[in-house]
Formats: C-alpha cells, structure tokens, sequence
C-alpha cells in the first residue's frame, strides 16, 4: 500500500473510532437517565475528552495530507468529507453532555412517567450514526441514503414527546421542569439524528461527488462539462 | 481560475488580425472531429473528437505516450515533417479546415503559434528575438517593431525584467526568462491559438510559477493548449482538462470537474498516481 493509501486508511479508522465513541456517549447519557445513575456522567466526560482529541487530530492529519499529497478526485473529497465528519461527530458528543446535564435535573425529583418514546428516539438516533459510519467504512450509497429517511422519524417523536408533555404541563405546573429537561433530551436526540444526517450527505459527497446537503430529492446528475 | 496576474497591455501596433471574431469567448475555437492519427500505419491517436474553447486554458494530460503531444502537434501541422505519418477526420480551427488541401501551412502556423518544453531562443538579442517573426511578416518600420517588442515582452511578463537590455544576447538570459522571452516571440505574430508542449518541464518552481500565472493573463488574448506531465499544474492553469489513455480520449470537461469528480476510473487513477 502506498504510504499516501496508509494515510487515508489511518484517517479512516480515527473517524470510525471517534464515532464509536460519540455512539456510546449517547448510550451512556441514555442509561444515566433511564437507570438514574449519574454515575455514566463520568464515563461521557471522559469519552468527550477523546473525542475532542481526535478531532484535533484528524483536522490536522486532514490539512497535512492535503498540503503535502496535493490530492485529486475522491481523494481530496475524502479530507474535506473527514474534516466536516469531525465536527459533526464532535457536536454528537456534545449533545450526549448535554443530556446527562438534563438528565442530572431529573434525577433530583421523582420520575415525571415512563420513558417511551424517548427510549425509541435514541435507539432510532443511534442507530443513524452508526448507519451513517457503517456507509463510510463500506463505500456504501445506499446505507447513506437509508439515515436520510430515518431524520423524518427522530422528527416525529420529538413532536410527540413535545405534544406528550404538553399535557402534563398544562395538568399541572408542578411537571414543568421535568417535563422541559424531558423536552430538551428530545431536542438533543433529534439533534443527534441531524449530525448522522450531516455525515450520510458527506459520504455521499465523498462516494459520488454528489453535494445534496439541502436538497435530499434532488438526486440530479453531476455537473456537465463546460464546453 | 479567474484569479492570477493581470498585465496591463499597451494596444496593439497594427490592428491584430483575427479571423476568428466570430468566435464568442468560450465557444469552440478549435473542433477536433474523429481524429486518428497513424505514425506508418501505427495508430497513435484513436477516433479523437473535442474541441477546445476560446479564450481558455485547455489541458491534455495522460502518461507517456499516450498520444496527447501528437494530438497537439497535429493543431498546427508539425506532424507533417515526419515522414510516414496520415490521418483521418477533420480538424477545423476558427472554423477553417486545417487539413484541407490547399491550405497555406505558414499562414497556419501564424495562426497557431507554439512553445516547446526547452527553451529554444535564437542566437541574437532579445529585441531581434521578438522582433523576428514580426520582420518575417514584413514589418519594417522601426517604432513598430518597438512597440510589437514591447508589446509582446510585456504580455509574457518579461518587459521590467529586460528593458534595459534588449540589445543583449537572449542566451544569457536564465532559463525561466528565456522560456517566457519565446512565449514573447510567439505572441508577437498574434496567434489566435498558443501551444504549449511541457513549457515548465525544464523550469525550477519560481520560474514555473511565472509561466502559469502568465497564462491567466495571455488566455484574455489567446486560446491555449497545454501539454503537461505535471498534474497538479493541469489542476492550477487549467479551465478545460483531456485525459488520454493509449491513444483514446478518455475523459474531457472542466478543470473542477476532472480533478474533483472524475467521471471516469481510470481518469481517478491517474490523476491521483495510482497508475501511469
């Protein structure tokens, strides 16, 4: 393997690493909130902090190797996809910090209710990062296209944990910072679901040379030649 | 690739001529069309149509003998010199088949003006260098020539460097100089197109940078026609890219699209030198 090849590889596997990471924090965040246990706070700070690390380290591995290997096609669309992956995964973390924030409100009164659908949202959102890696490391459109779909769904379900605990709210005003943490965690869910999304469009971008941020339904072809 | 340095040129001696007036910028000046090109029989380029724009930069690039320094030298005729060569298909610049019988290949090669990959300026002074195509035209008069001189040397960025010394040998110019003093002569009988086969090959990076930013500039003027082994200065000069492969045109469209978007794989594999 070429040493440039060795490059990208090793850039590829950081990318998978730091979104093996970003995927448990949100599991993590999950089970302090389910199980009442702040005790999962420390683990997500402690994989914020590797996270946070690989993403400095892949910028620069990214800049370095454009600078130097002058790279061309999917090459190049590789480094700039990697770089804007990072932010995405780095935000990812950040939502799971801030869910354990929201999670730490809730564990100081009693539950609002069962969880429901926020349980299902995460598994929907967590499953969308993972697709969406899964699409890198296979070179795999159609796994890309599959998170697409899914960022309707994570919708959904934050409209309905909203509707939901409107009602509670409005029973009683008692619930109303509960029942906000509540929503916020939604919200931070289907953030989460936004930034698997940034990541399919970027392996698409990097597979096909298609730019369809903005406009998932134009599947047009790529730009004509300019004779 | 609008970006780059823009010279301020004096206007022309005498009214340039140009035949292809007609041509809107960015519409074909040069339209290839089914070309195959035998050296004795061996067919070295393969079925060819493209056609180059107006007023751009147009790249061939493509790994050694590829056909791509054949197909240039088939634009003004330089092929002719060999001996067994033929072809098939047409090649029409502004318009006018270059091939047709009949067709005055001086006259062409005023039209078609060309720089080599080594430097090749005559033994005489920079002045008579530029000057020497203009004198073959039949211009004689002194403040025309000097304002073709100046003209000419200007638009290859060369005019600060050697204005006070046009009376001196072009051979004790640097390397770097002397390849822009023949882009000067070039330009001086006021092609319509300029090619340019590997004009940096023989350049360090100072004076390559020269040459590709002179581009920008003389593609206002010119339509150009580049052969490169060098890919990332493809990327950097070019508005249009051909990649040849053994004799075939394999893929053919904007600069920012070959190097970002490759359409084809083996397009991918060379520009990124997993191959050739």
């Amino acid at each position: 393997m070429r040493h440039f090849d060795e490059q990208i590889q090793e850039i590829r596997q950081k990318l998978v690493r730091m979104g093996g990471l970003a995927e448990t924090m949100i599991a993590s965040a999950l089970r302090m909130l389910i199980e009442r246990d702040d005790r999962y706070y420390r683990e997500v700070t402690e994989r914020e902090e590797q996270v946070n690390g690989l993403q400095i380290e892949i910028d620069d591995m990214a800049v370095r190797v454009t600078a130097l290997q002058q790279p061309v096609g999917s090459d190049v669309r590789f480094l700039f996809m990697a770089a804007r992956i990072t932010s995405e995964l780095e935000r990812i973390g950040d939502q799971a910090i801030n869910i354990c924030q929201n999670a730490q409100h809730l564990l100081k009164a009693p539950p609002l209710k069962p969880f429901v659908d926020i349980p299902i949202m995460a598994e929907i959102a967590k499953r969308m990062v993972r697709d969406s890696l899964d699409a890198l490391i296979r070179k795999d459109v159609s796994i890309a296209e599959r998170v697409l779909t899914e960022e309707d769904k994570v919708d959904a379900f934050r409209d309905q944990v909203f509707r939901e605990l409107l009602t509670y709210m409005m029973a009683d005003p008692a619930t109303i910072p509960r029942a906000l943490s509540l929503i916020l965690i939604s919200r931070n869910l289907e953030r989460v679901g936004d930034h698997a999304t940034n990541i399919a469009e970027e392996v698409v971008y990097w597979i096909q040379g298609r730019d369809i941020r903005h406009h998932h339904e134009d599947l047009a072809g790529l730009e004509s030649n300019a004779t | 690739m609008e970006m780059g340095m823009k010279i301020d040129l004096p206007p022309a001696a005498t009214e340039p001529r140009d035949p292809s007036r007609t041509v809107p910028d960015g519409d074909p000046m040069v339209e290839i069309d089914h070309l195959r090109f035998y050296y004795s029989g061996k067919e070295a380029v393969k079925d060819v149509t493209l056609n180059f724009p107006k007023h751009k930069v147009s790249a061939l690039i493509g790994p050694s003998g590829c056909g791509k320094t054949t197909l240039l030298r088939c634009l003004n005729r330089m092929n002719d010199l060999i001996d067994g060569v033929s072809h098939t298909g047409t090649i029409k610049i502004s318009g006018l088949e270059i091939y047709e019988s009949g067709h005055d290949v001086t006259e062409l090669r005023k039209r078609v003006g060309m720089v080599f990959q080594k430097s090749n300026p005559f033994p005489k002074s920079i002045y008579e260098n530029v000057a020497y195509g203009p004198r073959l035209q039949g211009i004689r008069k002194r403040s025309t020539l000097d304002e073709i001189v100046e003209r000419s040397l200007k638009g290859a960025a060369l005019w600060e460097e050697v204005k006070d010394r046009l009376g001196e040998s072009a051979l004790g110019m640097s390397g770097g100089q002397q390849q822009r003093l023949c882009i000067a002569r070039a330009v001086a009988v006021e092609p319509e197109v300029l090619l340019m086969d590997e004009p940096c090959s023989a350049l360090d990076p100072v004076a390559t940078g020269k040459v590709e930013e002179l581009l920008f500039s003389l593609k206002e003027r010119y339509t150009i026609v580049i052969v490169t082994h060098n890919i990332q200065q493809a990327a950097r000069v070019s508005d249009v890219t051909a990649f040849m492969l053994m004799g075939n045109l394999v893929e053919f469209g904007a600069a920012r699209q070959v190097f970002t978007t490759p359409r084809d794989s083996r397009t991918e594999a060379f520009i990124s030198g997993r191959f050739g």
